[in-house]
This record gives structure tokens, sequence and C-alpha cells, in this order.
């Protein structure tokens, strides 16, 4: 009898990530020059004979390229975005080409602070140049130019991934016919970008950080980033969500009137805070929140967002969640109102969940069924 | 709601709508009017409907729907920014009746309301026999009705006249969505304002 390792039916399966090199250089916003870089990315589906089937999927924050499907190597490694992803499910491959890419300055295989200088032969580590929101979408620009594809059938992102959607449909808005945009924002508020200092406040002042140059000193700046990830993690839950999961629970044993871990949540904070320092590099979170604070196509428009939609010719999806404060569904009736003063065809949808900022994560019933609504409406 | 008649309705105010049009509806519900007037008149606009499972519904239907809660009024929406916002079968179930007239007419140049004659007959008779109208028009039982708010055509009108809001066209219909001229208010079941 063989051990049943069959993966569900509506699973991309297993799946390969697959690197390309771009040799031309590129010029970022802040006027560095990439002299060349590499992508990391995966594939799910057929490219069709038109090649009008193909679905761009962007990274939040912590995101990269694998999102759907397992790995040969490691099939507990499921993509992040795999209950979306998939034959049957709401972004259907049997419909669409679906792209998954770690982008640049990411830590996942793509060119970024732990992949080397080629001037150098070392880790860029702190060297390695900021990279805006516009740099992303104009690298992965070149990888839809690789993969013969014109114009997405759709661009689809949550949060910072929304924020890739948005740009690409500014920046080029021949080559994106449908935009997705979930629990985003056109801009951070002063909030938002104060959580995201503290972040990096934790990080930069961890002694095993060196400058952003850890690699070189055999050490990572693993307590800066924990809780750099603990923080975050807080706000991109609801209260009602923590207080439903953990409330004022105690572990094993009560109070022990000491500062160990005696609350759930506190247990909760530290493993997640953990897990992620352990994966993650502190250098790519530094520049991944810094291109988050930087996002602000109204502030290249004079502050005007519906002038800054101007180019827009991408039918749009927004949707945000009742409980995300972090990217609050106000934030989401901004790109609304200004997609409509430019009389694009937009839809918006508040989803009524517990579960935060988190929420674009999970597969809530009436998210999912407006999602598959959407993308089953998208003619290829 | 699933009036017998309500191509009738649809055929109706598509007749009130131009061609190419720009078109908000609120409580647009499945987004069955919006791609009515689509594919009949070329329309374009949006929806607005507060349910999910109807934005989804709507969706389906291929149209733009916006989930907005219609009782925040209508903020979003630019002075004189569409040639006309409809309001068909839904003004009964939201409480800030005249705010949302004049939001209407602040939005678009024109207005297109429907409602459930409460006046009709056949709803005199339920009251006069105890009881609070069932029919295709208010098909809900009194404890689980979506409609909070009971008005006949001859309270719409005086509201109109109140709020300085002019009639340019009307039509009332009865139960198997016959045209009523006379004494619309007792033997309409249903009214369409075309208002301005």
């Amino acid at each position: 009898m063989s051990i049943d390792t069959s993966l569900p039916a509506d699973s991309v399966g297993v799946v390969a990530a697959r690197s390309a090199h771009f040799a031309a250089p590129l010029t970022l916003k802040s006027g560095a020059v990439l002299p060349g870089f590499d992508l990391m990315y995966e594939t799910y589906g057929e490219l069709n004979a038109a090649r009008s089937n193909a679905v761009l999927v962007c990274p939040a924050l912590s995101g990269h390229h694998h999102a759907a499907g397992v790995r040969a190597d490691d099939p507990s490694n499921v993509g992040w975005w795999d209950n979306l992803i998939g034959p049957g499910k709401p972004l259907d491959t049997r419909k669409f080409f679906v792209v998954g890419v770690n982008n640049l300055g990411g830590c996942h295989g793509s060119s970024g602070p732990i992949s080397a200088n080629p001037e150098t032969g070392r880790p860029w580590g702190a060297d390695f140049p900021l990279v805006t929101v516009e740099d992303w979408v104009a690298a992965q620009s070149r990888l839809a130019d690789l993969l013969g594809i014109d114009a997405w059938a759709a661009i689809i992102g949550g949060s910072l991934g929304g924020m890739q959607a948005m740009a690409w449909a500014i920046e080029c808005p021949t080559r994106v016919r449908h935009a997705v945009v979930i629990a985003s924002a056109p801009k951070l508020t002063a909030q938002n970008i104060a959580f995201n200092d503290v972040a990096r406040q934790a990080i930069i002042t961890d002694p095993d950080f060196h400058g952003g140059h850890y690699y070189e000193h055999g050490t990572l700046p693993r307590r800066g980033l924990r809780l750099a990830r603990m923080l975050g993690h807080i706000t991109y839950q609801s209260d009602d969500l923590m207080a439903e999961k953990f409330g004022r629970r105690l572990r094993a044993g009560g109070r022990k009137f000491s500062y160990e871990v005696e609350f759930e949540v506190e247990s909760y904070l530290r493993y997640q805070g953990d897990k992620f320092a352990a994966s993650f590099d502190a250098n790519t979170y530094l520049l991944a929140t810094r291109a988050l604070d930087y996002f602000d196509p109204a502030g290249n428009a004079g502050g005007d967002l519906t002038a800054a939609f101007a180019p827009v010719r991408a039918d749009f999806l927004v949707v945000s969640f009742s409980t995300d404060w972090r990217f609050a569904p106000s934030r989401s009736r901004e790109i609304v109102d200004a997609l409509m003063r430019n009389r694009r065809n937009v839809s918006y949808a508040e989803v009524e969940s517990s579960a935060g900022h988190d929420s674009f994560l999970l597969d809530d019933p009436h998210y999912h069924a407006l999602l598959r609504a959407y993308f089953d409406n998208i003619t290829v | 709601m699933n009036a017998p008649d309500i191509r009738m309705d649809y055929d109706v105010i598509a007749s009130w709508v131009g061609e190419g049009a720009r078109v908000l509806d609120l409580g647009c519900g499945d987004g069955a009017l919006l791609r009515h007037l689509k594919d009949r008149r070329g329309a374009s606009g949006y929806g607005v409907e507060i349910d999910v499972e109807r934005v989804i519904a709507g969706l389906k239907n291929g149209v733009n729907v916006l989930q907005i809660d219609l009782e925040e009024g209508l903020y979003d929406f630019e002075d004189q920014s569409f040639d006309l916002v409809i309001i068909s079968n839904a003004l009964q179930t939201l409480h800030r009746t005249e705010k949302l007239l004049r939001e209407m007419l602040r939005v678009g140049r024109e207005a297109v309301v429907s409602f459930p004659n409460f006046a009709y007959w056949k709803h005199r008779v339920a009251i006069m026999d105890g009881h609070m109208p069932v029919s295709d028009r208010l098909p809900y039982q009194w404890y689980d009705t979506p409609n909070v708010r009971f008005f006949t055509i001859a309270d719409f009108e005086q509201l109109c006249g109140k709020l300085g809001i002019a009639v340019r066209e009307r039509l009332v219909l009865d139960d198997a969505g016959q045209p009523v001229t006379d004494d619309p208010n007792f033997l309409g079941s249903f009214a369409l304002y075309r208002l301005g």
C-alpha cells in the first residue's frame, strides 16, 4: 500500500520556481541604476495562443513568487495565496495563466540585499538601492515582455500588492485590462508610516544590524526583525479577533509574577516573530516598508488622486474589509471615488470580516464569491 | 422583489433614459435594471447596493456595483455627474427620504423614482379587514419587511411639492402592469416618476 501524497483536485499541484535575468540596466526612481537584475517567478495554468489570459499576482510586504501549489522538495510549503488560485478556484487556472513574482529587493531569489552585488561579488546588504512601487512595476513589466504578455487580463494584489496593481494601471495603462485592488490605500496615513518606522527602528537599533552589513559580520538582526513582525502582526489583526482568539487567557501555570510568556497572546506573537525572523531578510523588510511609505500617486499630481488616475484605462474591482483599521474601508473609497471621477468602470465591496487587514489572505465565502464573479466575467 | 411585471417597469424606465446616458442606480439589487439599460440604451454608470449577496449578483451581471450604505447619503458623488439617478422600488426601504431625494437631484440632472402605492385599493381592503397588506407589490409580512417608509402616490407628490421638485412624467400601473389613468391613488399599485 502506497502512502497517499495526492494533492486536492483544486490545487495547481507541484510547482517549480524560475529565475529570469534582465541584462539591461534599470534606472530607479531614486536615480540609482541597477546594472541588471534577476526576478524569481512561478506560473500556473497555460498562456493561451492570443496571450490574453495572463494574470499577475503582486505580493504584499512579506509575499513572494510562491503564490500557489506546493514545492516538490517540501509538500508542506503551500503558496501564500493558494486558497485563491487553482483549477476551479476564484482565480481559475483552467481559464487564466497566473504569474507570481518575487519583487526587486526581495529575499527569495530576486535581486536584493542578500544577493551578490556584481561589482563586488559580495552581498549588497544595505547598499542595495531603495526601490519604489513604480520601480517594481518597471521590473515586472520586463518580466511581462519576457513572457510575451502585452497586456495583462488582470493584475491583482492585496495591501502593498494592491498598490502595485494601481501603479500598473497608472504607469502602463494599455498593459492592464483589469485591476483588482484589495485591502489597500492610495497612500499611507501618518499612523501607518509611524508603525513602519517603529518596525524599522527595531531592526536598525539591533546590535547585530551593523548598518545593514550583517552578512559580512556573520550575524542577523533577529531580535529587531522579530519585534518588527510582532508589531506588524498586531496591526494586521483586529481587536475583536485577538479577543476571540486569545482573550486574556493564560498559559498553563497562570501568573508567575514575571515577564516570561504568561498570556496566550504573548506566546502567539513571539512564535510569529521567531518564525518570520528565521525566514525573512531584515534589509528587505526595511526596503519594502519604505516602498509602502513612499507610494503616493496623488503626490506626483499635486495631491489630486483623480488627476493621478487620469491615464488609467483598466476596469477596477476594489475590496476592503470592515475591521481592517490599518487599510480602512474609507481608504478604499478614496480609490473608488477617484476612479469614478475619471468615469472608469469600478466596483467596490466592503466585506464583513472580523480578521482585520489579514482578511485578504483568508477565504471568507463572500470575499471569494466576489472575486469569482469578477474574474468569471473577464474575457480572455 | 419579484413583481410579475418587473420588465414593464424596466421598459418604462428605459424609455426615459437617453441613448448612452450615464446613470446611477440606487438600491440596484442584482443589477438587472442596469444591465437592461446597458443592453437597451447603451447606458453606463454604477449601481449602489448595501447587501453583499446582491453585490455579488451584480458583478455576475457584469455591471459596476458599489457597496455603499445609502443612509450615509451620496457624498461620494459629485454634483450633476450623472444624467439620471434612479431609485427603483427601493425608496420605501430607506429612512432619510427627503435628504435622498434632494441628493439625487444634486448628483443627477434628472431622477427616476418608482415605488409601491400603499393606498392601492387592495391594500386599503387589507387594512379594512384589520391586516397589513401583503400583495405582489408589497410581498412582505409586517414582521419581515425591508420597507421602513409607507407612503402613497398622493403623499409622494405632496413631498415633491414641498421640496420644489418638478414632476416631468408619471406612470401608474395596476397589478397587471397596465397603465392607470383614473384615480391612480386608488387603482394603481405601482408608480414611476421622472423628476427634475
